[in-house]
């Protein structure tokens, strides 16, 4: 048994991490979160050009043909240095849908594109609060209805977007979004350093992805599931540096003569937050796993890797406001960059209580 | 990453899975087997015995002390197929998990040839003597003097909490040589020989009923010192090295609660309705399972670490801390579920045979033994995250000069 990522995987990620320290600094997080940038244009062209976006795409389409553990160890970067690019929304989801039942002529005009960075796409399937609901629907040959919040609306190319067919059959449909009958607005959300858009659609040109009609929210479910132990290993990367955020703050710092961290209190703290991140870290691999090998319980895995990856980030940035005490609660400190992260992913692709279920019904299904 | 055996581990597994068919009745849904008393003791000695005999005992030990001479990785596959059956894996766990290792460490080897095979096939049954009732979690506090007498110790004092003391047949125990010195260095490790005059051996009656451990007091208790497991002062390192092993033996045994819930789940209704119906089931039952899920590939993670020639470190205290809870709390929903009739505890009345209501009684237990649920925290911060330590009001002291409570 070997239950570890390989050398070649690991080097990946230490190389992520080194580039990411310099490139995605929290300077450069803070550059898109207190101003209107929609992303970090530079850091994005660099991961570009460092593959990154080409990385889970066939050679046959201008990819590099890796797998998806390549793509875990890469997205844990991505969340520990808090990267504000449109990375999950071009590559966990718009990517993966096209590659995945995009027609033949579909694949060959996308994913070249999406490989090299030409284009950005997103996928647009919330429409406001509560369950995933459709009302967007096609009517002649146009698009009509809203999604909100859509990551990365504001910017990306082209979305795939979650409608029903005239008559009523859920499906996702490939949009330009810079076309007529598309309009955008950036939305005001607790994640700032990534952007948010609502999309109103009406009667903007829509094409089937897919040469067939395909059951569009069996689609998604899927798209969801890989998208879960992608945007696990986010959370767990973002976790990680709160925790040793925390622990380097309250080593240095001093109280009653000594060491903040040396109080049971502050330990105790410490240690459940590296409990649940443990816990998580675990769940995370065996959905990579299950994820590169396409494995039968991949949908069981998927949404307890996301389960307990939700907890565990949500869990150590709270805590690491708490243990910085007030200085926890100011701007200047970098500690709500992860409080605001662990809430943007958190919503991503389905709340907690949504995943949850989920994972009831995938648990009590499977033998 | 890959789950797959290597030739040789699908073998092995083959003549684990035979082995079981042949020796053990395979586990259905809501089979518990109980832990207690003299018939799970017998049934003990009888499980050990065949798996002594079939070369099966031990896995990881050498051969010539009463092992299969494999590896960690054998001992996973046997854990993995047992997982499907009624087995006694449990019942001498501390003394093979947690005394055996010491002896192996420090033993003379005529003596570990002569006693270890022994305790492998569980002819010799044997407990650890550590805690006593003013040295818990301080365990170093301890207070059972050891005093030498030409070639052999005389011991006096008293051990609580020892598991199974009433069946064992040695025990590995820690006792102050010299109160002169710091509390670590006055200590000497030793093996005793349970049935002798000087030792008394009275079960304590514990808040859920049961009988699982003792109390166990030293008078002249006689030990030679070729019962000695390494230098005269020196027994806080072995101490360590016993610890160490409880926390591994522990976790690959440590109730989490969650199999038997997910068992409920499936097969219980409730006012005509399966509770499995009942989102706020749902709800415990996801949240539970992601932790039962990731204790699972937690473990993968760390024979993965094993298997590289890596050792497992102090991340057991995170299964022991993250199981006891679990395992409490799971209890308590189950018979709040019940609604009024979930005081009922009586087999033929109680759903899964009043396992929850067993569990909720006996779960408080399993966060205190092998270390509470606050040493684990401790261990965790201070060994794995390496946070400063705990100051200490006796460091530097003579064991004699530290101040004790009234009691």
């Amino acid at each position: 048994m070997n239950f570890e990522f390989s050398e070649e995987q690991l080097f990946i990620r230490d190389q992520a991490r080194n580039f990411l320290s310099q490139e995605s600094s929290a300077e450069v997080v803070r550059s898109v979160l207190d101003t209107d940038l929609p992303f970090h244009r530079g850091l994005w062209q660099q991961i570009v050009e460092l593959g990154w976006t080409a990385m889970a795409i066939p050679e046959s389409f201008g990819g590099l043909g890796l797998g998806y553990l390549e793509l875990c160890v890469i997205a844990e970067e991505l969340g520990r240095s808090l990267a504000p690019v449109p990375f999950s929304s071009s590559v966990y989801l718009a990517t993966e849908a096209i590659k995945s039942w995009g027609s033949a002529e579909q694949q060959q005009h996308y994913l070249p594109r999406l490989a090299s960075g030409e284009l950005i796409g997103t996928l647009a399937s919330s429409e406001g609060p509560g369950a995933l609901e459709i009302n967007a629907v096609i009517r002649g040959e146009g698009l009509r209805g809203s999604k909100l919040p859509v990551p990365d609306g504001d910017v990306a190319d082209f979305a795939l977007v979650v409608a029903r067919s005239e008559d009523g059959i859920p499906g996702l449909y490939l949009v330009d979004l810079a076309v007529d009958g598309v309009s955008r607005s950036v939305l005001t959300t607790m994640d700032p350093s990534r952007s948010q858009a609502r999309l109103d659609f009406d009667g903007a040109p829509a094409q089937r992805l897919g040469e067939h009609a395909i059951d569009g929210l069996a689609a998604l479910d899927q798209l969801f599931d890989r998208a879960a132990v992608l945007f696990a290993f986010e959370q767990i990367g973002g976790a990680q540096a709160a925790l040793d955020m925390g622990m380097a703050y309250t080593r240095e710092r001093y109280a009653f003569g000594r060491a903040v961290a040396s109080f049971q209190a502050i330990k105790h703290k410490f240690a459940d937050m590296f409990v649940a991140l443990e816990l998580a870290r675990a769940n995370a691999y065996y959905g990579a796993w299950a994820l590169s090998s396409d494995a039968p319980d991949l949908p069981l895995a998927a949404a307890t890797a996301r389960v307990s990856a939700t907890d565990a980030f949500y869990q150590v940035s709270r805590e690491n406001i708490q243990v910085h005490g007030g200085m926890g609660f100011t701007w200047e400190f970098d500690c709500h960059l992860y409080y605001r992260r662990a809430q943007l992913l958190s919503t991503a692709i389905g709340t907690q209580p949504y995943w949850k279920e989920v994972l009831a019904t995938r648990l009590l299904a499977a033998a | 990453m890959d789950f797959n055996d290597t030739a040789e581990l699908a073998e092995f597994r083959h003549r684990v899975a035979d082995f079981l068919d042949a020796n053990a009745q395979r586990r259905t849904d809501n089979q518990l087997r109980g832990m207690e008393g003299e018939q799970a003791f017998l049934e003990g000695k009888e499980w050990y015995a065949r798996k002594a005999e079939a070369g099966l005992a031990c896995l990881t030990w050498p051969k010539e002390y009463g092992g299969a001479g494999l590896t960690p990785l054998h001992e996973v596959i046997w854990a993995q197929e047992a997982e499907n059956y009624l087995t006694r894996d449990a019942q001498f766990v501390i003394g093979i998990g947690n005394c055996g290792p010491a002896i192996m460490h420090f033993a003379t080897e005529e003596t570990k040839r002569e006693l270890l095979p022994r305790m492998a096939s569980a002819e010799d049954v044997w407990c650890q003597l550590f805690s006593e009732p003013c040295a818990g979690s301080d365990v170093a506090g301890l207070r059972t003097r050891a005093e030498r007498r030409g070639d052999e110790w005389l011991v006096n004092g008293q051990k609580i909490w020892t598991s199974g003391a009433q069946y064992s047949d040695y025990g590995v125990v820690l006792t102050r040589t010299d109160p002169t010195v710091s509390k670590y260095r006055g200590l000497t490790l030793f093996m005793i020989d349970m049935r002798q005059q000087g030792v008394e051996v009275r079960p304590i009656k514990q808040m859920d009923g049961g009988q699982h451990f003792a109390e166990v007091f030293f008078n002249d208790a006689v030990i030679p010192d070729s019962y000695r497991l390494g230098d005269v002062g020196g027994g806080w390192t072995g101490a360590l090295t016993v610890l160490m092993s409880e926390r591994l033996a522990i976790s690959g045994v440590q109730p989490t609660g969650f199999p038997q819930f997910l068992d409920l789940v499936k097969s219980l209704e409730l006012n005509g309705r399966p509770i499995a119906e009942d989102p706020l089931v749902r709800e415990r039952l996801a949240t539970w399972y992601s932790r039962y899920a990731g204790l699972q590939a937690a473990n993968k993670r760390m024979i993965t670490a094993v298997a590289k020639g890596g050792i497992a470190g102090a991340e057991a205290s995170l299964g022991k801390l993250v199981g006891a809870v679990m395992n409490q709390e799971i209890a308590n929903f189950a018979c709040q579920l019940f609604g009024q009739a979930g005081i009922i505890q009586d087999q033929e009345l109680s759903p899964e045979q009043a396992h929850f209501q067993k569990t909720v009684l006996f779960s408080p237990g399993v966060r205190l033994a092998g270390g509470t649920d606050e040493v684990m925290r401790n261990i965790l911060a201070e060994q794995v995250l390496g946070l400063p330590q705990e100051p200490r009001a006796d460091k530097g002291m003579a064991f004699q000069d530290i101040p004790t409570g009234p009691g």
